[in-house]
């Protein structure tokens, strides 16, 4: 039986599809900002702090997230917290599960970042009476953050197409739109072929995104 | 009802696992072939075959997993092929695995001086032979490190599979919470079971770039 293609019935859910990309970014936009803060801490934390526990507190944490696939992070949050005792929403429960993920991924590429920096830029800054704090985010942050700034980027990337997993636990973002207008039409194939340009195209949108942050907040507005 | 003991779950994640196992190691797998074809379009001097290649690498790193996946699942069956969810999850696992381990590769064979491609040029070398003899011998040891690292990343792709339906380690977790309605215990449990099977790598493929990483840059 020879299959006619009909994406006209995928676009009468425009308005759906809108929802779930608004969803999609609400995920990337509060789990992104929020990871990548734990990911400066994270990177302090193993490579500036003096507390010994702490660097590997940090060390497990990280080793332990790369290690395990997003789904059952996001798993064992939503369905296993309750039992003891934390009621999670689905959206708060991605949320929380994005936060932890990225955490993990950008202390290690901050972190590398931070390595870069030539020992003599920390006694220059530690010269001119600044605290250690002073000195780790004047001296050290943001020239970090400059180098290493296509790296998060293209991480904050693969988060938001991590974030399709999400749809799992019926957070209604875009593969959950997609999920549901299936469900409607039968046009499976169209409505995932629509569904991975949109992907796509978000892809493009986040990285001109992260590029104007990075000019704007990062290399001081003068940026190439 | 029955009462289940963690030894119970345990195993039967146990036995689930061999098919993550089996998943991981064909995505890997194929997904090397055919990404060593990728990495031969997108370094070869005929531009369809490099535009071809930038393309699929594109398409294959610019869109989630899931998606892919969904697309092989229903793709297929519209095309007429009768389709298993393990068939299915098997080409977009070897196809996405494919488009990275061929940017990776691309990454190792650009690092290899240009001029090592004219000198084997000047012995009369042909492209397959200035690849077979010149540069994929040097590129191989640079490549090694990244490409271990990357298998973790294709182990816990797998897990992916378990949303077409393809019962493994996810999918297996997934099924016996629901009978055992002991969700923290049994996705803790895999989550050590995933750990034990990627951190091993991830901890090779660390001695790999300390060992092999360093000799190449001076």
């Amino acid at each position: 039986m020879a299959y006619t293609f009909d994406f006209v019935d995928v676009f009468k859910y425009t308005d759906v599809l809108a929802k779930g990309v608004a969803f999609t970014a609400v995920l990337i936009g509060v789990g992104g900002t929020l990871g990548v803060a734990v990911g400066i801490f994270g990177a302090w934390a193993r490579g500036y702090s003096r507390v010994k526990a702490l660097d590997w507190i940090v060390g497990a944490y990280v080793e332990l997230v790369r290690n395990t696939p997003f789904l059952i992070q996001l798993f064992f949050i939503f369905f296993g917290l309750p039992s003891l005792g934390v009621k999670l929403t689905e959206l708060q429960a991605a949320l929380i599960a994005m936060v932890f993920n990225l955490g993990a991924y950008s202390t290690e590429i901050i972190r590398a970042g931070i390595q870069a920096i030539p020992r003599g830029q920390l006694e220059a800054g530690a010269s001119l009476a600044m605290s250690r704090i002073q000195v780790f985010r004047h001296v050290v942050l943001r020239p970090a953050l400059q180098k290493i700034w296509p790296a998060l980027s293209s991480q904050l990337v693969i988060v938001m197409f991590g974030s399709a997993v999400c749809s799992q636990i019926a957070v209604e973002e875009l593969t959950f739109a997609a999920n549901f207008i299936q469900s409607r039409n039968f046009r499976a194939f169209e409505v995932y072929f629509v569904a991975t340009a949109v992907y796509l195209g978000l892809a493009i949108l986040l990285r001109q995104l992260m590029r104007g942050i990075g000019a704007w907040f990062v290399f001081g507005r003068r940026a190439p | 009802m029955t009462e289940f003991t963690l030894w119970d779950i345990a195993r039967n994640l146990l036995l689930a696992a061999r098919w993550t196992i089996a998943l991981s190691l064909t995505a890997f797998v194929l997904g090397g072939l055919v990404g060593l074809a990728v990495l031969f379009a997108r370094v070869s001097k005929s531009k369809g075959l490099r535009y071809g290649a930038i393309g699929f690498i594109e398409l294959f790193q610019g869109t989630p997993l899931l998606m892919q996946l969904f697309l092989a699942f229903f793709g297929l069956s519209l095309l007429g092929l009768q389709t298993s969810s393990w068939f299915a999850a098997a080409l977009a696992l070897t196809l996405w695995s494919a488009a990275f381990l061929a940017e990776i590769w691309r990454g190792c064979v650009e690092s290899i001086a240009r001029g090592q491609w004219e000198a084997s040029s000047s012995l009369a070398m042909g492209y397959f032979q200035q690849m077979r003899y010149v540069i994929l011998p040097q590129a191989l040891r640079i490549a090694v490190a990244p490409t271990v690292g990357f298998s973790v990343q294709v182990v816990k792709g797998t897990a992916l599979a378990s949303i077409i339906g393809f019962v493994e380690l996810s999918k297996a977790s997934t099924m016996i919470t629901n009978a055992t309605f002991k969700p923290f215990t049994v996705y803790a449990v895999t989550a050590l079971f995933y750990f034990a099977l990627c951190w091993p790598l991830s901890a090779w493929s660390q001695r790999l770039e300390r060992k092999l990483g360093g000799s190449h840059l001076h």
